[in-house]
């Protein structure tokens, strides 16, 4: 039997929430395909985590309607449980407990009898690399291997919509390509996930679509390639030895671009987008250019570095102020107490 | 000698790396069971508990040093001054004090909840489509355990420093049962607060505000006809003075159905009352 399903997984619209003087969200529109990887991209604070938590029933919006796969999060809670699965930003298994009970322990709560549920801790333990530590407490667990038993926990019903709230923050970049590739086999079994990050690339890597929240808001939406062609695909950062050449190379770095250039703070540094939507050539093929044109006119250039847009570069683009972090989750316990 | 060299090779710690082969069977979609039964689902969180005891288990001291403590202390402050001598008191006073330190160690449910939900792991409690209560019901069934433990250590030091109860072993059993179905109902009052109050800290001082007032503002330490008429008035409505009366009764061999009764009443109350704003409080939040 598959559950694979077309359509919506998610419509959302005008959802608002406060927190006492806090505007978490303020007016969420969102709508994710069945079957792919969304992602919520945006700093802390931006309003992802609350989004996350109104649409898998764990809070209530004060206005605007979602459904996921066509039930109310509100009105029909219970039936948007059975089809998804959240793994929180916080500890969401028991760490007294062992890597066993606390799988054994929800398998049950999911209806599994004893011998069924045992039997499904130890398989998802086997396929998650936990079976050594599957007799020892999560608080022993590393970060990765924490982050592997979360994510055990969230598909031992195989869920319809899984719900992953930053999965990846603090982890090593080691422990952060398991979990990219555990997200990636189980999108690939029809399962839509709802990702939310501060990583650009993280929802690059993964994600079908991205939606970009600031200030509980949808400020862009689309493709990753959509999303990055609209800010420029890359940013180049040089350091001149010279400070007194700095405005020449703006000129000439003007002019071979065709895009503003910005002066940073530090008196050899400049900034400027490459790759903007419009110009014939890619991003790299317009660095080289600059390069070039920069060593012509005689320009010394101690470091050049063509990188992706950063979220900040992104968020400064789209919105002309940088990401500021805030904790959305303190707000939250403050305000609902 | 072999055999060492293969057992540490096989333990050397390996790199996990994803197997998409691995990750597909347990990403195929089974049939999904039925969902469990409100008792089962609440005996599934009880087994939580108990198996937190096993890993955790000083949080047992609280119910057992704790009355030990106290029985010890007042029966040999009080005693002599009270009832002539430590024992004789002690066939008044054990009944009291096995009241108070349980229904004192009943605010370690809402530390426990305000803990969990500080942590996290409610969230994904309230996600799973089950019996909702379920969650703390199978809490408080874990500190009933504790309770009947209490209760249990208490009876057995009284019984070694002489507390002889007449009602035997019936008025005795008789006894703690009444004071468990109080202290499950009393405990409803802590998930409130656990839930309400901003930390573990808030929580315990709220508790010590309720429950010391509400212990020693009884019949347990001396009979209220010793104290001013405004205090007897209070400890006479206090549901500990009546939980006392009953446990003391039955324990003694002598009930006291009008206690009893109370009792009962009053505990039926905390459950509707505290266990109504409790759950609207869960699923509000």
């Amino acid at each position: 039997m598959s559950r694979r399903t077309t359509g919506l997984a998610i419509e959302a619209e005008g959802l608002t929430r406060s927190f006492g003087d806090t505007r978490a969200l303020a007016g969420i529109d969102l709508q994710v395909p069945a079957g792919t990887v969304y992602g919520l991209l945006g700093p802390n604070g931006a309003g992802k985590t609350t989004a996350v938590r109104v649409l898998a029933t764990l809070l209530r919006p004060d206005g605007g309607s979602a459904r996921v796969f066509g039930h109310d999060v509100v009105t029909e809670a219970d039936k948007v449980r059975s089809r998804v699965s959240l793994t929180g930003q916080y500890a969401s298994v028991d760490e007294d407990l062992t890597g066993t009970e606390n799988l054994v322990l929800l398998a049950r709560l999911l209806g599994l009898r004893k011998p069924a549920a045992r039997e499904r801790a130890a398989a998802l333990l086997a396929a998650f690399g936990l079976t050594d530590a599957s007799d020892r407490q999560v608080k022993k667990y590393s970060g990765g291997m924490r982050r592997r038993i979360d994510i055990a926990a969230s598909i031992l019903n195989t869920p319809d919509l899984l719900f992953l709230d930053e999965p990846t923050t603090g982890l090593d970049p080691r422990s952060r390509n398991q979990v990219w590739e555990i997200v990636r086999a189980v999108v690939s079994h029809g399962t839509t996930v709802l990702l939310t990050t501060q990583y650009l690339d993280e929802a690059d890597q993964l994600a079908g679509r991205i939606a970009v929240v600031d200030h509980g808001r949808v400020i862009a939406e689309g493709t990753p390639g959509e999303l990055k062609s609209s800010i420029g695909s890359g940013t180049v950062h040089l350091r001149l030895r010279d400070p007194a050449q700095r405005p020449e190379a703006e000129r000439v770095l003007r002019e071979a671009l065709d895009v503003p250039v910005q002066l940073a703070a530090d008196p050899v540094a400049l900034t400027a987008r490459v790759g903007e939507a419009g110009t014939d050539l890619d991003a790299s093929a317009q660095a080289a250019r600059a390069l070039s044109d920069l060593a012509r006119a005689g320009i010394v250039v101690d470091n050049f570095s063509l990188g992706q847009p950063s979220l900040d570069e992104v968020f400064l683009a789209l919105t002309d102020h940088p990401a500021v972090p805030t904790d959305e989750r303190d707000d939250e316990l403050e305000a609902a107490r | 000698m072999s055999d060492t060299t293969t057992t540490t090779a096989e333990r050397a710690p390996s790199v996990y790396v994803p197997s998409a082969e691995a990750l597909a069977t347990v990403l195929a979609p089974g049939a999904r069971p039925p969902r469990p039964s409100a008792l089962g689902a609440s005996l599934t969180f009880g087994w939580r508990a108990m198996l937190k005891i096993k890993h955790v288990p000083e949080q047992l001291f609280d119910v057992t040093a704790f009355p030990i403590i106290m029985v010890l202390m007042f029966t040999y402050l009080f005693g002599g001054a009270l009832a002539g001598s430590p024992r004789e008191y002690l066939q008044f006073f054990l009944p009291g004090i096995m009241v108070t330190s349980v229904v004192m160690i009943t605010m370690y449910t809402g530390i426990g909840l305000n803990t969990d939900i500080e942590k996290g792991i409610f969230d994904r409690f309230r996600t799973l489509p089950v019996w909702r209560p379920a969650a703390l019901v199978g809490m408080i069934f874990g500190d009933v355990l504790r309770y009947i433990l209490a209760a249990v250590v208490i009876l057995g030091l009284g019984l070694v420093l002489g507390f002889r109860p007449e009602g035997g072993v019936v008025g005795v059993a008789t006894g703690i049962g009444l004071l468990v179905i109080f202290s499950f109902a009393f405990s409803w009052v802590w998930t409130f607060f656990g839930l309400i109050l901003r930390s573990e800290k808030s929580v315990m001082g709220v508790s010590m505000m309720v429950l010391f007032p509400l212990t020693f503002l009884s019949n347990v330490f001396v009979e209220p006809s010793t104290m001013p008429g405004w205090l007897q008035a209070f400890v006479k409505v206090n549901p500990v003075t009546q939980l006392v009366a009953a446990i003391r009764g039955a324990m003694s061999g002598d009930s006291d159905p009008s206690a009893t009764m109370w009792l009962l009443l009053w505990s039926a109350g905390f459950v509707l009352v505290f266990g109504t704003l409790t759950m609207y409080r869960y699923n509000r939040r």
